[in-house]
C-alpha cells in the first residue's frame, strides 16, 4: 500500500502530461471503460489537465450503474421477506429501484446487512441455519470470481441456506456493442485493469483489429490513467490499433487461470440486460444448472416485477458515452445524489455522481458565463 | 439578530417555517444520523420547526446563552458507538470528550456535565462499571465535573448494550465570539492534526477489518488546546470539531453558514498513511471520515502564524497545519485543489459513506 503516494506523484504526472501535450496534434475521443477510472479522472481533475483535443468519454463500467432495475427490484422483494438475511456490498444499498432502495427496506424491518466480502455472507449463513442468506452478486469480471468461489464453497461445505442473486456482466461484449452503435464516437479504449488481471488480454486483439481501435490496459491511480492516455494517444497519432498493457504490475497476459476456472465451473455465459442500455448478447453470467439450488432467483421465484424507470433519466446515453452527465436536463436539478433518478447519480463510481460531486463548480461557472447578466 | 439571548425571553417563532415532509424517506434510515445532508434535513424540517427558539436557530455545536449577565455555552450529545471499547478509547471517553469539545468550539471550558445511561437488559454490570470508570477518568482529564445523571434500562434487544447522553455547560470568556458568520475571505484554515483516525479505528474493530497496523482513535478533550489558541488572540473566527461527516462536513457547514467559499489544498491535509490505505481499500474519502480529537479553525490571516505556533506547542496540536483559506469565489462551496493541480468540489455527505464494490 505504500505505493499509493508514488502513483499520485505530481512531478511524474507533470512529465506524463507534458509528453501527452507534445504528442497530440488533433482531436481524439478516448473511452475509459471502468467507473473507478472515471472517478480517479474527475476526483483528481485529470481531464482539466489534458490537452483540449483529448476528450475522455466515460464508459459503462460501473457495476452498480448497469445492474438492471428489474434485478434491483428483485433484490428489494427478496430482502423484504422475513426469513431472509440479505447481504450486499455497501454501494448497492442506495441504488434506487422502482420507488425505494435497500436502505428503505431495512428501515421497514428487512434484515439487510453490508458485508465487505461474499465470504462474510457465507459465514452469516453458517451462523444462521434457520434463515435464508442471500448475497447480491453484481459486478464485472473483477468481482465474479470471489462470488463464484462463495457458491462453490457453499456447495462443498453443505450450506444449503446460502444463495446468490446474480447480475454479473462481461466487458468485451459491451465494447463490441458500443463500437457497433451507429453514432459511436469512441476512437480508443482505456481497458479496465482489474478486469484484465482476472481475464487476461486474450479477448481484446480481435476487437482492436475488427474495430481498428487501440485498447490500452490501464490501472486506477492518477499516474496509471495518464500513462494509459499517453500510450493510447501515441497509437492514435501513429495510426496504430494494438492491445497494449500499461498495467503490467497487476495484469499478466494470461490473467488468473485459477479465477477463470472458478468462473467456468460455477457460471455460464448468458445474454444480460444493462440498465439504461438494454440487452447485450452474451454479456453476462448466471449460475450454471449444477448450482441452481444456490440461485436466489430460482429459490425465491420472484415473478411479476413491474419496473418503472423515470422517463427523464438519460443515464443510458451517459453509459454509452453519447452524453456527458451535465448535458442531461435533469442533472443537478431534479436529479442529484440526494434524489437520484438513475444509478449513475447514486453509485460511488457513477459518472453523473462524479460530475455532481466534483465538477459542480466548473459547470455552474460555465453556465454563469454563458448566460447574460440580467 | 443578536447571537445570544435571554433564556427567559419570548421565543421568536416567526423565524421558522412549517414542517415539510421528508421528501423521499417515509422512515428513518441510518443516514439520518450520519451528520450529512439527511441529518440536516431532519433537523431543518422536523426538529427545528417543532422546537422554535432563537438560540437553536444559531445551529452551533453548542448554544451560546446569556443568563443573568453571564455568557454560557450549553451542549448535548448522545453516544451509540459499537463496540463499547475500541483502540484508543471507549464510549465513556467519547461521552465526555464529545460534549466537552462541542463546548470548546464556542470557546468555553466545560464546567459541569450531566450523564444519562440507557442500559440494555442483560449487559454485564462489570461492563457498565468499566465504561463508568472510563467516563470518570476522561472527565477528570478534561477538568470537568459530572454533576447530575440518570439511568434507564430497556428490554433486551431494544438497545446496543449501553447508550450514553451527556450535556455540558461552561463559561464563554469575555471577548470571544466564535461563529461561522464571522468568517471572511482571507481567513486561514488550520487543522490541529491528522484526520480520519477515529473513524478508521472504529471501522477496523467493528467490521473485523485489519489493515496491517493498529490505528488508535484520536479521542481527546480539546479545551486545553482551545485555551492555548485563545491566549494568542481571542479573535478566532470559528472553530469546529469535525466529528460525524468528517472534515468535509465541518467545512461545508462553515461555508454554508458564512457564505464564504473555502479552498483546501488536498496535499496539505494531514492524512496518516494507515488511514489513507484503509480508505483506499474501502473506497472511502478521508475527508469524510469521523474524528474525535481534532479541530478546524478559521483564523484572521494576521494571527495565523501565532495561532499555529501556539497549537504546535500543545500536545494535541503538535501536527497542526494550514490547509487552505476562505475565498470570495464560489460562495458557500468547498473546493479542493488536487495534488495534480486540478480542482474538485468537496460536498456535504448525504448520509454515511458506503464501502464500494471493488
Amino acid at each position: 500500500m505504500k505505493y499509493i503516494d508514488e502513483f499520485q506523484d505530481p512531478e511524474l504526472a507533470r512529465r506524463l502530461l507534458d509528453d501527452i501535450h507534445s504528442t497530440v496534434t488533433r482531436p481524439w475521443a478516448l473511452m475509459e471503460v471502468c467507473g473507478g477510472q472515471t472517478h480517479t479522472i474527475i476526483r483528481h481533475g485529470i481531464d482539466q489537465l489534458l490537452p483540449e483535443q483529448v476528450e475522455l468519454i466515460h464508459g459503462p463500467g460501473c457495476p452498480v450503474c448497469v445492474t438492471p432495475l428489474e434485478v434491483i427490484d428483485k433484490a428489494l422483494e427478496i430482502a423484504s421477506r422475513p426469513e431472509v438475511i440479505f447481504c450486499s456490498f455497501g454501494d448497492m444499498l442506495r441504488v434506487p429501484g422502482t420507488g425505494r432502495d435497500l436502505f428503505q427496506v431495512r428501515s421497514e424491518g428487512g434484515d439487510v446487512r453490508v458485508v465487505y466480502s461474499p465470504l462474510d455472507a457465507l459465514r452469516i449463513a453458517r451462523q444462521n441455519p434457520d434463515r435464508e442468506v442471500v448475497f447480491f452478486g453484481i459486478g464485472f469480471e473483477t468481482t465474479a470470481p470471489p462470488n463464484a468461489m462463495t457458491v462453490h464453497q457453499a456447495r462443498r461445505l453443505g450450506i444449503p441456506n446460502f444463495s446468490l442473486l446474480v447480475s454479473h456482466v462481461r466487458v468485451p461484449p459491451a465494447i463490441e456493442a458500443i463500437m457497433s452503435a451507429p453514432n459511436c464516437r469512441v476512437q480508443a479504449f482505456l481497458a479496465a485493469g482489474h478486469v484484465c488481471s482476472v481475464m487476461g488480454v486474450g479477448e481484446y486483439p480481435e476487437l482492436a483489429e475488427r474495430f481498428r481501435v487501440p485498447i490500452v490496459v490501464t490501472g486506477f491511480e492518477p499516474l496509471d490513467i495518464l500513462e494509459g492516455v499517453r500510450r493510447t494517444v501515441l497509437q492514435l497519432e501513429r495510426g496504430e490499433h494494438t492491445v497494449d498493457n500499461a498495467y503490467a504490475r497487476a495484469v499478466r497476459p494470461e490473467g488468473n487461470p485459477a479465477a477463470q476456472a472458478m468462473l467456468e465451473d460455477v457460471f455460464e455465459v448468458t445474454d444480460r440486460a444493462w440498465r439504461g442500455i438494454g440487452v447485450i448478447p452474451d454479456s453476462g453470467w448466471r449460475l450454471s444448472p449444477k448450482y441452481r439450488d444456490h440461485d436466489a432467483e430460482y429459490r425465491f421465484s420472484v415473478d411479476g416485477i413491474q419496473t418503472r424507470e423515470p422517463a427523464e433519466c438519460r443515464s443510458g446515453e451517459v453509459l454509452q458515452g453519447m452524453l456527458k452527465p451535465h448535458e442531461c436536463e435533469a442533472f443537478g436539478t431534479v436529479c442529484t445524489p440526494r434524489t437520484p433518478l438513475g444509478a449513475t447519480m447514486v453509485s460511488s463510481e457513477g459518472a453523473c455522481a462524479a460530475y455532481y460531486l466534483y465538477r459542480r463548480l466548473d459547470i455552474t461557472t460555465a453556465a454563469r458565463e454563458a448566460s447574460p447578466v440580467v | 439578530m443578536s447571537e445570544t439571548t435571554d433564556l427567559r425571553g419570548p421565543a421568536t417563532l416567526e423565524a421558522w417555517t412549517c414542517p415539510a415532509p421528508l421528501r423521499d424517506r417515509p422512515r428513518v434510515v441510518m443516514g439520518h444520523g450520519g451528520g450529512g445532508a439527511l441529518s440536516a434535513e431532519l433537523v431543518q424540517h422536523v426538529f427545528a420547526p417543532a422546537f422554535g427558539g432563537e438560540v437553536l436557530a444559531q445551529m452551533g455545536d453548542a448554544a451560546a446563552l446569556s443568563l443573568g449577565g453571564v455568557r454560557l455555552a450549553f451542549s448535548t450529545d448522545s453516544f451509540v458507538v459499537r463496540p463499547l471499547f475500541f483502540p484508543g478509547g471507549s464510549i465513556g471517553d467519547l461521552a465526555v470528550n464529545g460534549t466537552v469539545n462541542d463546548l470548546a468550539m464556542s470557546g468555553a471550558r466545560a464546567a459541569y456535565l450531566s450523564c444519562g445511561f440507557i442500559l440494555e437488559e442483560g449487559v454485564e454490570v462489570e461492563v457498565v462499571a468499566r465504561v463508568a470508570e472510563a467516563l470518570g477518568a476522561a472527565a477528570r482529564t478534561a477538568g470537568v465535573e459530572v454533576a447530575t445523571g440518570d439511568t434507564k434500562v430497556v428490554e433486551a434487544g431494544h438497545g446496543d448494550g449501553i447508550f450514553i447522553n451527556t450535556a455540558g455547560i461552561g463559561l464563554i470568556p469575555a471577548g470571544v465570539d466564535l461563529r461561522p458568520q464571522r468568517v471572511v475571505p482571507g481567513d486561514v484554515v488550520i487543522v490541529s492534526g491528522a484526520i480520519g483516525v477515529h473513524g478508521v479505528a472504529i471501522m477496523s474493530v467493528r467490521e473485523g477489518l485489519e489493515f496491517g497496523v493498529e490505528i488508535e482513535s484520536d479521542c481527546a478533550a480539546l479545551g486545553g488546546l482551545v485555551d492555548a489558541m485563545l491566549a494568542v488572540t481571542p479573535d478566532l473566527h470559528v472553530l469546529r470539531d469535525p466529528t460525524r461527516g468528517g472534515l468535509a462536513a465541518a467545512l461545508n457547514e462553515i461555508a454554508a453558514a458564512s457564505g464564504a467559499g473555502v479552498v483546501v489544498r488536498e496535499r496539505d491535509v494531514p492524512v496518516p498513511p494507515a488511514v489513507a490505505n484503509a480508505c483506499a481499500i474501502l473506497g472511502l474519502d478521508p475527508l469524510y471520515v469521523a474524528n474525535e480529537g481534532k479541530l478546524v479553525a478559521f483564523v484572521p490571516r494576521e494571527h495565523a502564524d501565532a495561532v499555529l505556533g501556539a497549537m504546535r506547542a500543545h500536545p494535541l496540536g503538535a501536527d497542526a497545519r494550514i490547509i487552505g483559506e476562505a475565498v470570495e469565489a464560489h460562495p458557500g462551496m468547498v473546493v479542493a485543489r488536487t495534488g495534480l493541480g486540478g480542482t474538485r468540489v468537496v460536498d456535504l455527505p448525504i448520509g454515511e459513506q458506503l464501502p464500494r464494490i471493488c
